[in-house]
């Protein structure tokens, strides 16, 4: 049986302690335009080979129609032997991650174990399965342990699939274009990665979410490999101008020295007991 | 179990907004949009499913498996939500799995079908399943229950359901007669998954088993392709 301590159920129901603060910010900005949530807008593959998994990753992070981030980490740690693809809303799967991360970091020291990829699915699918899809987290489990390779599939409504190719995010229809048209079971390494590579690389092209480079993170039964990036996008922007000013660009005028008065007020002496 | 907990209403709040870069689908709900169906005959049951699973019109799994242990020689075949139905599953399997180590006996169909029929009536607002209880046990041979949307119960000697499940009534009606053997009914599974399947223009697998008293459990998967069509 499960300890007790490994995973605590949280309190029932939902948590609305943020709800008035929300509705005090909404009334701050213009036009009350809140914020948009950074949702990766991605592309991101998995492909079971001969000896593990290969998972990839485009980097681009947009808010809107903006990018928000150039060199976003979509491959999550998880276990020295399980890693993550998050797909959706950028604060959803980082924190779930981190979450299902730090539990199983408590069941290995717990039990002695390394974690299982089935265990790392059961916690993601009971926790998003309570939130009923409020957590947008589509995520790419994949991992190699005493039973096997595994790859699996897990959507923000808690259903899961073992699969032994996948593709997911926004731009996951090209990438499965290429996927169903490369894969063959017990795949060499390079031939997987070459293939995770291609359907990163459609995803990133026919997709205005996905971009700039490509993560790579390849999962054998010796150990991980993150290659971060894999390839670097063609399209780098060369900038032109430097933008650091020198001391002594901007020409000073006048110059006012008042000292601040500061007297002590209180003063209160703690002995640290150092024995 | 966690998942027994809380099962909140849904508020209905979508996670993203349209004008972002991401598709409608991806926040739809996975559902199974299904063809399943189960046979009894005089020693066992056989059951069949297809392997599609959708997210409104996106195939987000095309070699799914809809037909799940529940124990031994007990399966369930889900259709309607992904998440709910393999959420009940999961409960169900624990608590006839506690049940049958409390009796030390192989449980019976009728009592998986029951615990079904609990979670799937008492959270009939928020659950979308559909789910046939098909098994064998030493008191009443082969059983097949059906456990629709809303949490009826109610034991049938042959029963499909799934969104598809509406193509073959009519084939069900003429072709099932009781007192079938074993080789007719898988035929009989095999040919209704396969028709429906056809009727959908649904290019997948269908997925037969077969749960008979005393020998192995067998189970074949049929590719779209191989069967010819009557």
């Amino acid at each position: 049986m499960a300890l007790s301590n490994v995973l605590e159920t949280p309190a029932a129901g939902f948590n609305f302690d943020n709800a008035a603060r929300n509705a005090a910010l909404e009334g701050l900005f213009e036009r009350g335009q809140a914020p948009k949530p950074l949702k990766t807008g991605t592309t991101i593959a998995g492909v079971v080979f001969k000896d593990g998994v290969v998972l990839g990753a485009d980097t681009r992070a947009t808010s809107g129609e903006v990018v928000a981030d150039k060199m976003c980490a979509k491959i999550h740690y998880i276990a020295p032997n399980i890693y993550c693809c998050g797909a959706g809303t950028a604060a959803d799967t980082e924190k779930t991650t981190d979450l299902l991360s730090s539990n199983l970091t408590i069941f290995s020291l717990n039990s002695g174990r390394n974690p299982r990829v089935i265990m790392a699915v059961n916690i993601l699918q009971d926790m998003l399965y309570r939130y009923h899809g409020k957590i947008g987290a589509n995520l790419i489990l994949g991992g190699v342990d005493c039973t096997g390779n595994h790859l699996y599939t897990v959507d923000p409504h808690g259903s899961v699939d073992e699969v032994p190719y996948l593709a997911m995010g926004s731009g996951d229809l090209a990438a499965l274009g290429i996927l169903e048209n490369g894969f063959k079971l017990d795949l060499e390494l390079e031939e997987a990665k070459e293939l995770v590579r291609a359907a990163i690389h459609a995803g990133i092209m026919s997709d205005l979410g996905s971009g700039n480079n490509i993560d790579i993170c390849v999962i054998t039964r010796q150990g991980v490999d993150y290659i971060r990036p894999y390839q670097e996008s063609e399209f780098k922007d060369n900038r032109k101008i430097k933008y650091r000013y020198r001391p002594g660009t901007t020409p000073v005028m006048t110059e006012k020295v008042v000292p601040l008065k500061l007297e002590v007020v209180q003063e209160s002496v703690q002995q640290m007991d150092t024995a | 179990m966690a998942a027994l907990a809380t099962m909140m209403p849904n508020f209905g709040q979508k996670v993203s907004a349209k004008s972002d870069l991401v598709p409608e689908w991806t926040s739809q709900e996975v559902s199974t949009g299904t063809t399943i169906m189960a046979v009894e005959y005089d020693g066992g049951v056989v059951i069949g499913a297809d392997s599609r699973t959708t997210t409104g019109a996106y195939i987000a799994n095309r070699v799914t498996d809809k037909l799940t242990p529940i124990h031994d020689r007990i399966f369930c075949c889900r259709s309607g939500s992904a998440a709910d139905t393999q959420a009940i599953a999961d409960v169900v399997t624990y608590q006839l799995g506690f049940h049958s180590i409390e009796l030390d006996e192989p449980p019976l169909v009728e009592t998986a079908a029951n615990l079904f029929k609990a979670s799937c009536y008492r959270y009939r607002e928020e659950l979308s399943a559909g789910i046939l209880v098909a098994g064998w046990d030493r008191r009443k041979g082969g059983q097949v229950y059906c456990v629709p949307i809303g949490g009826m119960l109610v034991r049938q000697p042959v029963s499909v359901g799934g969104s598809g499940s509406t193509y073959i009534y009519g084939f069900m009606d003429s072709n099932y007669k009781p007192g079938m053997g074993k080789e007719q009914c898988l035929e009989l599974a095999a040919a209704g998954t396969h028709c429906c399947c056809k009727a959908c223009w649904e290019l997948c697998s269908q997925h037969c088993r077969h749960i008979h008293t005393g020998a192995a459990l067998s189970h074949s998967w049929l590719r779209g392709s191989d069967r010819p069509m009557r």
